[in-house]
């Protein structure tokens, strides 16, 4: 099945970002150009390189000729596959949003630093996200996951105000800690199995050192991912960033730490049930506390934000699913929500940015008091909705379908329950901002239909549509998952 | 490769430590609340981390170092020293706009 | 080929639509309607080929993989025709009635996007070859009708839509679990007559019945079973159009259309009934029907009173369902047709005294029977045809649920359809009698509060009670609803 290439579209999906990155930073007049390019070629390469794994199987290059125990190898296998392309997608519709958002038009010293940084840090934050996919060893990973983290903090603190500069520090804080731990994790376990890479290191899952290294990661990675209580730093780093940064920390960022967790625990570490349940106990927690909180905010990026805690809550519930009957189809479940989330949590955050662009502010209870309604964009923050909601036929609906699919079949209707209780919530606080647009009694002046319609509310919508639309094709993206058999042979 | 088996004292004694420093600026990052000792203590933790990744390297007496740790350590020193920058920057940042100076 | 293309034609005359209208601008509102009707138009033509076809033996089917072994199907049956032909038509003459009503008004575009999303939305709750299809279209139809009862954007309407959408979501996503452990236990959706249930309701019957439960719970909520139907009178604060097609077709038919394919084609008709499930469903739909009537009998808000009216008409269907005979299946079935005939009469001329002469409440109907000749003609037959008076339609429904009660040896039937009509006759003959022979008494009736009654709004309630002393009266000429459905149930009792 595996085959080594020569020539290769997986070395170009980390290095042509990093390339961008410099090329943007050195050259900031024509940086936008520089990140456009830069995404049609990671395009291109994600492309290429899925039309070798989805045919083939999975694919593996030793960079530099450093063969497997010292570990410089990528690998990409379908589930690989999915989250770059998650990552090229995403990321070119958020880019073309940010084309808006930072173009020359706004005038002033705070436009012009945040022209001249967001495409460098973004291309590199994508470089570090493609490289974290692609990384087979643990050491690797660590490296990359420091990338991703000071690139998206430069985002966060991209508008140079004082409150993201605080909720900055704070990010920067919990991530910092989350990679020492990391850090540590992997120290303890090189002095243990003498090896970085996956394979090498499973062999010696379950002894005490190396579950001491696991359960440092698991924190570290909580941290990184917010998974509650460990969220704290999220929602005032989220909402106080630009909207394309937040659309990219969101949407994508969280699922790095995501992605290495479910990695590690099928992969390498197969921890068993006790720890599994209390990954799952945490990730109901959040969704309880993470949509109370959406439902007492006052603004509506920090409902958005709110609700990303919830939603990661969502789907670490199929985490306390690992090594039941139904581990299989709740692991399927679980990367069908993180590219759903990934989309639809973009398009809300970019839509969100577009409201408050048109309308001056992001005050949930002063929306429906505005004759300024900015149609496209609110409707593709219903689109949205109806994706995080998990409403047929969006791509939120197959994924949460295949968790309560595999929760069911394990018997532990536990989860069901809990999947239902996260429905409700998220009906529960994304119907407020919804209410606000809808309502039209309290406008001062006639409310125009089609006001406030410009092409930057294109990049939201599409992605929008597109969480919504992409359930149809669920079974064709499974089918990609599977290719590699990441989560065990089909039974 | 055994912790209490083949490891010899010294290798122990490094490791313990090791993790005695991570501890000590694990408690300071989670204790502390003034910026700049919260970004020290983390640093700590990174001092501890790369012990053990030392003590990894160590094969014994007279034999040569395994060298993969020590690449590792050296890369992890790089990149604490670009996360301590951002830090820094952030918390002088933040102090200026703090203080309506902007230098 | 072409011919399995069929059922997505069907739903793409409605649904294709939907982005047009979305992006055409508030003043093009001659192409909109041109869209509009051009697409009813050529729907009703479709359906009419499609049950021709079908009524000669022909089943369409079409379908693809959604999720592992779950997949997207569409399936011309018979059943499936019954209420697409009622969409359709009922589609085409509340759009009519819709332009009229929204002439000037704000939010067209929005409105009949989301209309014609509604609209898709019971096509493919009709054409659902299994229950997840039926699980998409029935939450797809939450999301379009949710627009639209809140249309008029006031803060009463935001509340209504907020109790409407509570209760519709959690009801839908009670079927969502349902049809997940249906598939998790029986390793099927598929409609198909004679179910799918025989052998695990024999291996464990109390898991079989629980299903059942949660299915019917999920279901009852838009059926407006009682205790879940108080979001019913609540969302009547929609415009008239959205009353007369939540009322009629889309939401509550629904949730009667699913009972239906539940109890026939996933578990089997014999299955539920040897489960002994059929007759507390019964009871429950007689509670609703006696209690929808008591509940009417104090409104003074006409449309209230018609939503309380409704929320005891649909559970005659429910109830046919479930007296578990040939006989009562039949007048169930003809009721579906023949309730979404009657109301949305009953409805439109509610429309029409609001919106001309002001008039929202029963006790001020007096003498609207002059002001309103011609809406309250319509009026008046629909009401007659809703309390059983023969050869109307209504009529028609209640003598095959009682002959089929009888005939199922549950003689508490007779006793519930008769007070039930009774009932009816208590809360829509004041109405009437107010209307036609009391006096209006003082100058009001000389000056118009309202607006004009043009052809659009005068004429569709009109060609409904056309279409309910038709069904009624002719409920035995070919392809008559009646006999339609003798079709249909001849299929499903086959077994």
């Amino acid at each position: 099945m595996t085959e080594i290439v020569s020539l290769d579209w997986l070395a170009l999906t980390v290095f042509v970002p990093l390339l961008g990155a410099v090329l943007s930073f050195l050259v900031p007049r024509i940086a936008p150009q520089i990140g456009l390019m830069t995404l049609a070629l990671a395009g291109l390469c994600v492309t290429m390189l899925a039309l070798q794994v989805i045919p083939g199987g999975p694919v593996i290059v030793a960079l530099g000729g450093w063969g497997a125990p010292l570990g410089l190898d990528l690998r990409a296998d379908g589930l690989a596959i999915i989250m770059l392309g998650m990552n090229v997608l995403v990321g070119g519709f958020v880019s073309l949003g940010a084309l808006d958002t930072f173009s020359a038009r706004h005038a002033g010293e705070e436009s012009a630093r945040m022209r001249r940084y967001f495409w460098p840090l973004w291309l590199l934050l994508l470089c570090g996200l493609n490289g974290a996919y692609l990384s087979t060893d643990i050491f690797n990973l660590y490296v990359m996951i420091e990338v991703i983290a000071l690139a998206a903090i430069g985002l966060t603190v991209l508008t140079g105000r004082l409150d993201a500069m605080r909720a900055g520090l704070e990010y920067m804080f919990a991530s910092m800690l989350g990679a020492l731990l990391f850090l540590m994790a992997v120290g303890l376990a090189y002095l243990q199995a003498g090896r970085l890479d996956f394979a090498g290191l499973a062999v010696h899952a379950g002894e005490p050192a190396m579950m001491l290294a696991f359960a440092l990661m698991l924190v570290g990675l909580a941290l990184k991912t917010a998974l509650f209580p460990l969220h704290f730093w999220l929602p005032n780093a989220h909402a106080s960033a630009s909207a394309p940064a937040s659309a990219l920390l969101s949407g994508l960022v969280l699922k790095a730490s995501l992605y290495i967790l479910l990695r590690f625990w099928v992969e390498i570490f197969g921890p068993g049930e006790r720890i599994g349940m209390l990954v799952g106990a945490m990730g109901t927690g959040a969704i309880i506390w993470g949509s109370v909180q959406a439902l007492r905010t006052q603004r509506l990026k920090l409902l958005v934000a709110w609700s990303t805690v919830a939603q990661i809550g969502l789907i670490c519930v199929a985490f306390a699913l690992a090594g039941t009957i139904g581990a299989q189809t709740a692991w399927q479940g679980a990367v069908l929500l993180m590219v759903a989330h990934a989309v639809a949590k973009a398009a809300m955050f970019l839509a969100a940015g577009r409201i408050a662009q048109e309308t001056g502010h992001d005050r949930i209870a002063d929306l429906d008091r505005s004759h300024l309604r900015p149609t496209l964009a609110q409707f593709a923050f219903a689109l949205a909705a109806i994706s995080l909601i998990g409403l047929p036929p969006s791509a939120g609906f197959a994924g949460k379908w295949l968790l309560m699919e595999g929760a069911m079949r394990a018997g532990a209707w536990i989860w069901v329950v809990v999947a239902m209780a996260g429905t409700l919530f998220s009906v529960a606080y994304l119907s407020r901002p919804l209410i606000g647009f809808l309502r039209f009694d309290r406008a001062p002046d006639p409310v125009g239909e089609h006001h406030g319609w410009a092409i930057a509310d294109a990049p939201p919508l599409m992605l929008a549509v597109i969480a919504v639309i992409s359930g149809l094709v669920a079974v064709q993206i499974i089918g990609v998952i599977s290719i590699g058999a990441p989560f065990g042979a089909v039974p | 490769m055994n912790l209490d088996a083949t490891m010899p004292d010294t290798g122990v004694i490094f490791g313990l430590a090791g993790i005695l420093v991570f501890g000590i600026g694990l408690f300071g990052a989670l204790s502390l609340r003034d910026s700049l000792r919260r970004v020290l203590a983390l640093k700590l933790c990174g001092v501890g981390a790369s012990f053990i990744l030392i003590v990894a390297a160590w094969r014994g007496p007279g034999l040569a170092a395994d060298p993969v740790p020590h690449a590792l350590v050296i890369t992890g020193i790089v990149v604490m020293v670009s996360a301590t920058a951002v830090a820094l920057a952030l918390i002088r940042r933040i102090h200026s706009l703090e203080n309506g100076r902007d230098d | 080929m072409e011919f399995t293309l069929l059922p997505l034609a069907i739903l793409f005359t409605s649904l294709g639509i939907v982005p047009l209208l979305f992006a055409l601008p508030e003043r093009s509102a001659r192409l909109r309607t041109t869209i509009n009707l051009t697409a009813a138009a050529i729907k009703v033509g479709l359906v009419a080929w499609l049950s021709w076809r079908v009524s000669q033996g022909t089943i369409y089917g079409v379908g693809f993989e959604v999720l592992p072994g779950l997949a997207f199907k569409l399936q011309a049956d018979p059943l499936a025709i019954l209420f697409i032909a009622l969409s359709s038509i009922l589609w085409l003459i509340t759009t009519i009635y819709s332009v009229g009503y929204l002439e000037k008004g704000p939010h067209r575009a929005r409105f009949f996007g989301f209309f014609s999303l509604c609209v898709a939305a019971t096509v493919g709750i009709a054409m659902a070859g299994n229950l997840f299809t039926f699980l998409l279209f029935y939450e797809l139809l939450t999301i379009a009708t949710y627009p639209l009862v809140i249309h008029r954007g006031t803060a009463e309407a935001l509340r209504a839509g907020r109790i409407y959408l509570i209760y519709t979501l959690a009801g839908g996503l009670v079927l969502l679990v349902g049809t997940l452990w249906l598939w998790v236990m029986a390793g099927g959706t598929d409609f198909a007559a004679g179910g799918m249930m025989a052998d695990i309701a024999a291996a464990s019957p109390v898991q079989a019945t629980m299903l059942f439960v949660v299915l019917i719970a999920g279901l009852g909520v838009k059926a407006a079973l009682v205790p879940f139907h108080a979001w019913l009178p609540i969302a009547m604060v929609a415009p008239a159009p959205v009353s007369a097609l939540l009322h009629a077709v889309a939401v509550v038919k629904a949730g009667a259309f699913g009972i239906m394919r539940v109890v026939y084609e996933v578990f089997g008709i014999n299955v539920a009934v040897d489960l002994g499930v059929t007759l507390p469903l019964a009871i429950a739909a007689g509670i609703t029907i006696i209690y929808g009537s008591l509940r009417a009998l104090t409104q003074d808000d006409i449309k209230k009173r018609l939503a309380y009216s409704t929320v005891s008409q649909v559970s005659y269907i429910t109830l046919g369902v479930a007296l578990a005979n040939p006989i009562a299946a039949i007048g169930a079935l003809a009721h579906l047709i023949h309730q979404g005939l009657m109301k949305i009469t009953m409805f439109m001329a509610a429309g029409n005294l609001a919106e001309g002469l002001g008039v929202k409440t029963v006790s001020g109907m007096n003498g609207v029977g002059r002001r309103m000749p011609g809406t309250m003609l319509a009026f008046t037959l629909a009401a007659l045809a809703m309390i059983g008076l023969p050869p109307l339609a209504g009529f028609v429904s209640k003598w095959y649920l009682a002959s089929g009660g009888l005939d199922a040896g549950q003689g508490w039937v007779i006793a519930l359809l008769l007070g039930s009509s009774l009932l009816n006759a208590a809360y829509f003959l004041p109405m009437l009698h107010r209307a036609w022979f009391v006096d209006a008494g003082d100058a009001s009736a000389a000056r118009p509060v309202g607006r004009r009654i043009g052809w659009m709004l005068s004429a569709p309630p009109l060609v409904t009670a056309a279409l309910v002393l038709i069904a009624g009266g002719l409920a035995n000429a070919p392809f008559s609803p009646l006999e339609w459905t003798r079709f249909i149930v001849a299929i499903e009792y086959r077994e």
